[in-house]
């Protein structure tokens, strides 16, 4: 048995799995703790199908805490971001492009050391470690709790930004460090600006990683805890206190993941319709369409790994006008106080749900008095405003079915204009507890290669194999690992075929007896 | 727009990714160049080409080498100086005017960085009236203006100058020098007088750029359909839309060459459309059938934003609209299509003009 958790900003859904098999299912609201939210969760599956703990032999948790803390800009470390680039990049100091704001809730300071790589390997200049030092007693003075380092071509070689953490955590034991290769790619200010969230939110990762751990442990649960990543792939406990960025768009990878799994389709279009959005992501093979383009989170350009998500301002809590709009406004939490069929003022996306007879939520006598021409013109307007999402979404002609998922896809019509039949599978409103459950483990590897002739094919099986080795070092049982993403991209005016590949592995966690 | 202030870089940086062609770069590295290089030293005044006394000193400037370097290895406005005052030193002339080599991409945003650091006004004007990806194709060189002596720096304070023997040999000198210097250099050519920069610069680029980008923001926000104002703008077409569903790229001799092939959507339905391009859009083919071709200019945007898509940025799955526009009439002399014409690049065939 295994427990997925997914955490989201306004429910916390669980659910209990043997296998592919769903024994119960909960949602609970999130609380602001999010462990008693947790607690309260695991609880209710104990309640709706007794349990011994000892038989879980996993627990996989989503949560979109450290997004969030990002645009609340709240609890975040003092950074220091420290770039080795010098006599390269002074016009464009770290931090050049954010909102003013989110410096200043990291406290940002920034570090320009002499050092970084040529595209080829070579040094632009040596590692000047005597700056390094300075730069880090000025930030031992300064307060600093939290570094990123970011080298210049460090995907390439990553031998500076290594030696950069070993100076500065030697001169202050305290602080996290965090490094850019690890965390981004080709693409220095994207990559830069990611490894500085990643370690503003480093003393938070540690809180509510503890946070969740004692609330699982409290429940008796011995088995070790997951967090799900961006990609849909699973990381331990100790990952996610260093690279909390990772688990920034877990939220939708997880519908999309166990959108699949429910429905049996791992090549699909799903709509995840929440309370305030409909999100719309495609799956190939199981997994998230990547973004292509940089992402902004908050307002920062990031080159991070996440799933390619459009989405719109339609839900259940979506206020619903005469004229006839539904969203992008929502009454969001308060849906239990505001929606007509729970006796508030407000006509939203739920009571129009109710009243067509979708859903049997709250009270429907409440809205009986609905003016029926005013309830089918706002279901047509969900119904054409999620088909034109899922239509930009599409790659090819080929028709690519629907899956929808999600408390409030009970909006959405059995067939969309252009798009076929809608898949609903059974329990589709914890889709996202569910993709948390069945994430798998992954290995990745993104790096450039100078391909001398003839040697093409070894050193794509040379990367491949080293994906595969990385999955199996995570924690993916060995048989069942396979490669499920691979490109490769020669780069223009670089000399010597330099080519850049990316392999990715996945497979399934191997489970302790 | 008399002069250019930080308010006006993101419409300049928008507007020269469309004429760009797909090359040129991201814009953004030269954009949050330019917008620190501005706040640091001022706005930069912009003289029309008419305006451009006889004896002025014009220097265009100019990124060269890898647009994946450049976003790793970031230059900085000190660079961007350098390669001018060291030409100017080497001719031993006092600048004073900076000029643009190329509309497109980074290399539209370069020159503000020149022009802010060195405190000079910069001419509303450029070499090509769109980008290419040798530095010999410009319109000078038409004129017999030499692109040498040249003046190449990197970071690190390294520089030297060129002087060869035509404007082809420039490009190859240069290209292998950019190569040590890491694959991104600041460089300054074309070195030329008022009058010359009046006979064969192509008028009002920054401006236009500016215009671009602006009607592109409008027509976003009043939801209107921005790929046809641009069109409309440029006197060009709309050659097709569709979806990308297949990129093949290779490196031939340090440049991206490759092909996109679009499926046909929006009325295009059934058709397929090929983009062959190196760093640039080169020639546009439907259904086997050459659309348009160099020296006209060939932009892919997005569909619903407008906004240009670089040919590096073209990905599978990407919904676009394949728009054409006539290239400066110089461009479809002879001597222009010797020099930047579909045969230069490879392919057999005559250059297709634009119908606007």
């Amino acid at each position: 048995m295994r427990i997925g958790i997914d955490v989201g900003g306004t429910n916390t859904d669980a659910v209990l799995l043997d296998g592919r098999q769903v024994l119960a299912s909960v949602k609970t609201s999130t609380t602001a703790d999010v462990t008693s939210g947790i607690v309260a969760a695991i609880d209710g599956l104990q309640r709706q199908r007794a349990f011994d703990p000892a038989a879980v032999r996993a627990v996989m948790i989503g949560t979109t805490h450290f997004i969030n803390a990002l645009v609340e800009a709240h609890r975040l470390a003092p950074t220091a971001a420290v770039r080795l680039s010098l006599p390269a990049g002074a016009s464009l100091p770290p931090m050049v492009d954010w909102p003013q704001r989110l410096v200043d809730a990291v406290s940002g300071r920034s570090y320009l050391v002499h050092g970084g790589h040529e595209f080829d390997g070579r040094h632009i200049a040596e590692l000047d470690e005597s700056e390094l030092r300075k730069a880090a007693d000025d930030m031992g003075a300064a307060g600093v709790r939290s570094v990123a380092i970011t080298s210049v071509f460090s995907p390439v070689n990553a031998e500076f930004e290594a030696r950069a953490a070993e100076i500065i955590g030697a001169q202050l034991p305290d602080v996290a460090i965090s490094l850019s290769h690890e965390i981004g790619r080709i693409g220095l200010l994207e990559r830069e600006n990611a490894t500085v969230i990643n370690a503003a939110l480093r003393e938070l990762a540690a809180h509510i990683v503890d946070g969740l751990a004692a609330s699982v442990t409290g429940a008796g649960i011995t088995a070790p805890l997951y967090l799900s990543q961006n990609d849909g792939t699973l990381m331990d406990v100790d990952f996610a206190r260093r690279y909390p960025v990772a688990t920034f768009a877990s939220g939708p990878t997880n519908s999309m993941r166990g959108a699949a799994v429910l429905s049996g389709l791992d090549t699909c279009a799903v709509v995840d319709v929440g309370g305030t959005t409909s999100d719309v992501g495609v799956l190939r093979q199981g997994f998230p369409r990547e973004a292509t383009t940089d992402v902004s989170v908050a307002g920062i350009r990031t080159n991070f790994r996440m799933p390619d998500v459009l989405s719109i301002g339609i839900g259940g809590g979506s206020r619903v006008r005469g004229n006839v709009t539904v969203g992008p406004d929502s009454v969001g939490y308060e849906l239990t106080s505001k929606a007509l069929v729970f006796g508030g003022d407000t006509l939203t996306a739920t009571d129009i749900a109710v009243a067509a007879g979708r859903a049997d939520i709250g009270d429907a006598s409440l809205v009986a008095h609905l003016d029926k021409g005013l309830v089918r013109a706002a279901l047509d307007r969900i119904a054409a405003d999620v088909s034109d999402v899922v239509e930009r979404m599409r790659t090819s002609a080929e028709p690519l079915p629907v899956v929808a998922v999600g408390g409030g896809s009970v909006l959405l019509p059995d067939e969309l204009a252009g798009c076929g039949a809608v898949h609903r599978p059974e329990n589709y409103a914890v889709a996202n507890a569910i993709g948390a459950a069945i994430a798998q483990i992954g290995g990745e590897v993104d790096r450039v290669y100078v391909i001398e002739p003839g040697r093409r094919d070894a050193v794509v099986e040379e990367a491949k194999q080293e994906a595969v080795d990385r999955a199996v070092a995570a924690g993916a049982s060995p048989a069942s690992v396979g490669i499920v993403d691979f490109d490769e991209v020669p780069i223009p005016y670089l000399p010597g075929n330099a080519t850049r590949i990316r392999a990715k592995a996945v497979g399934d966690l191997q489970l302790g007896a | 727009m008399r002069e250019i202030t930080q308010d006006d870089l993101d419409d300049i940086a928008r507007g020269a990714a469309i004429l760009g062609t797909g090359g040129g770069g991201d814009p953004y590295i030269g954009r949050l160049l330019a917008r620190s290089a501005v706040r640091t030293h001022g706005s930069v005044p912009l003289v029309p080409l008419a305006e451009v006394p006889d004896d002025a000193v014009v220097l265009p400037v100019a990124m060269m080498g890898a647009p994946t370097v450049m976003v790793e290895k970031l230059p900085s406005a000190e660079q961007v100086g350098l390669a001018a005052r060291t030409l100017a030193g080497y001719l031993g002339k006092e600048l004073t005017h900076i000029a643009c080599a190329e509309a497109g991409g980074v290399n539209s945003l370069i020159p503000v960085v020149a022009a802010a650091q060195l405190g000079l006004p910069l001419v509303d004007a450029d070499g090509m009236g769109r980008a290419f990806p040798e530095l010999q194709m410009v319109l000078p060189t038409l004129y017999g203006i030499r692109a040498t002596p040249m003046s190449i720096a990197d970071e690190k304070g390294n520089r030297g100058v060129l002087d060869t023997v035509d404007n082809r040999w420039a490009e190859r000198l240069a290209r292998s020098a950019t190569i040590d210097m890491g694959c991104s250099a600041m460089i300054s050519n074309y070195a030329m007088s008022g009058d010359q920069a009046r006979e064969s610069l192509v008028p009002g680029t920054l401006s236009l750029c500016a215009e671009l980008g602006a009607l592109v923001r409008a027509a976003r926000e009043a939801h209107g359909d921005p790929v046809s104002r641009v069109v409309e703008r440029l006197g060009g077409q709309r050659l097709f839309s569709g979806k990308v569903v297949d990129v093949a790229r290779r490196t031939v001799t340090g440049f991206a060459r490759g092909e996109a092939r679009l499926s046909g959507m929006d009325g295009d339905e059934g058709a397929e459309l090929v983009l062959r391009f190196q760093n640039e859009h080169l020639v546009a083919e439907r259904d086997g059938v050459v659309q348009a071709s160099v020296p006209d200019l060939i932009c892919t945007l997005e569909r619903e934003t407008g906004e240009a898509v670089t040919t590096e940025g073209l990905r599978f799955g990407q919904r676009v609209t394949v728009i054409a526009a006539p290239a400066d009439p110089r461009w479809h002399t002879p001597e222009g299509i010797a020099l930047a014409g579909p045969r230069y690049f490879g392919y057999d065939i005559d250059p297709i003009g634009v119908a606007g």
